[in-house]
């Protein structure tokens, strides 16, 4: 025991805990049993091990050793590798994928999550070294809360008007609102699409949107979410049954079309709107210089 | 060049209006044509789209 001791068990306890509050299992079923959380508790104690040694190693003037950290970057890019690599090796079997996009969203929250353990645990061993155990509680509190806020980002319903619009048939293509979606030859097919169907509009709420809600890999997530939640009409080699989402190109709407089993129009409306918007998907169009310009 | 989709069969109930690369089923009226579109849609994992009442197409997506 040294005067260190303390401080860094204090900073490594709250860096863990802090890894513990964020990694949760809900709607995105990842990472789901044991195993994969056993993986993630673990990176983050070793996170909140390296955040909490790098104080006493500046106070003891080592600061050769505080570059140790770039090493912990190089692991937590592994781990956002390591995070790609299952996810997209898993999607291949998803009734209804993920996409690229959704899963490189996934994969950089896993990595940015680490980087604000050794934030927690390089500010609580900091406190408690400068002042006392109390004030590190309350520095350790405070990043916690922190990282709770930096972990949710804003979801669809922020970006667009969610409306029920029921599939219809105009001959043999498929229609949500004004909308194409598909064709679809077979009578019984129609009618088990007219059955089990439900239709979505989504109407952005401003131009930004537009660009953010057109992004594929987006509105793969819209999929993959709904289909989450409320269960998919469809198996494999029944590319009829698929949802699929179109877009009108006159003025930026969108088009859901799914097959749920849970038919509940206001979880549907629900569920769609509390889908995550994809930090890759997101655009800016209002911040280019040259097209304010003109606009004004 | 990878090619995503394909027309994987041809039914039809009007012979003269087909022809050429896809293998073409040549139906009596619209009863049988539904019956073979939807066998065929199961059997090759396609999706059966309508090009008109005498014509459907069996396409891989």
């Amino acid at each position: 025991m040294n005067e260190y001791t303390m401080p860094i068990v204090f900073g490594v306890v709250v860096g863990t805990i802090g890894r513990m509050m964020m990694l949760r299992t809900d709607y995105r079923q990842y990472p789901t049993y044991l195993h994969g959380k056993i993986i993630h508790v673990a990176l983050g104690f070793i996170a909140a091990s390296l955040g909490a040694v790098a104080v006493p190693a500046i106070m003891e003037m080592n600061f050769t050793a505080v570059t140790f950290l770039t090493v912990a970057a190089t692991q937590f890019r592994e781990v956002r590798n390591m995070e790609r690599n299952t996810l997209s090796e898993i999607d291949d079997f998803e009734l209804v994928s993920r996409g690229k996009a959704y899963i490189e969203g996934i994969a950089i929250s896993f990595e940015s999550r680490n980087y604000l353990v050794i934030l927690t645990a390089f500010v609580g061993t900091l406190f408690y070294l400068i002042w006392n155990v109390y004030m590190a509680i309350i520095g350790a509190i405070i990043c916690l809360i922190i990282s709770k806020v930096l972990q949710s980002g804003s979801t669809i319903k922020d970006l667009v008007d969610i409306e029920y619009a029921p599939p219809h048939f105009d001959g043999a293509g498929l229609y949500v609102d004004n909308i194409y979606i598909m064709n679809i030859g077979l009578p019984e097919r129609q009618e088990e699409i007219l059955k089990y169907g439900m239709g979505f509009v989504l109407i952005p709420k401003n131009l930004n949107v537009v660009n953010t809600i057109a992004h594929l890999g987006q509105r793969q997530a819209i999929l993959h979410d709904v289909s989450v939640s409320l269960g998919v009409f469809r198996d494999s080699g029944t590319p009829a049954l698929v949802p699929l989402i179109k877009r009108d190109l006159d003025d930026g709407r969108i088009a859901v079309f799914i097959l749920p089993q849970i038919r509940d129009r206001e979880k549907a409306i629900q569920i769609i709107g509390a889908v995550p918007v994809l930090e890759t998907a997101i655009r800016m169009p209002s911040k280019s210089d040259v097209r304010n310009r003109e606009a004004n | 060049m990878v090619i995503e989709k394909s027309v994987l069969a041809i039914i039809t109930t009007n012979k003269e209006k087909v022809a050429g690369g896809a293998p073409i089923f040549i139906c009596n009226d619209f009863d049988e044509l539904q019956k073979v579109a939807a066998n065929l849609e199961a059997i090759i994992d396609g999706i059966a789209h309508a090009l008109s009442d005498e014509l459907f197409i069996i396409v891989k997506h």
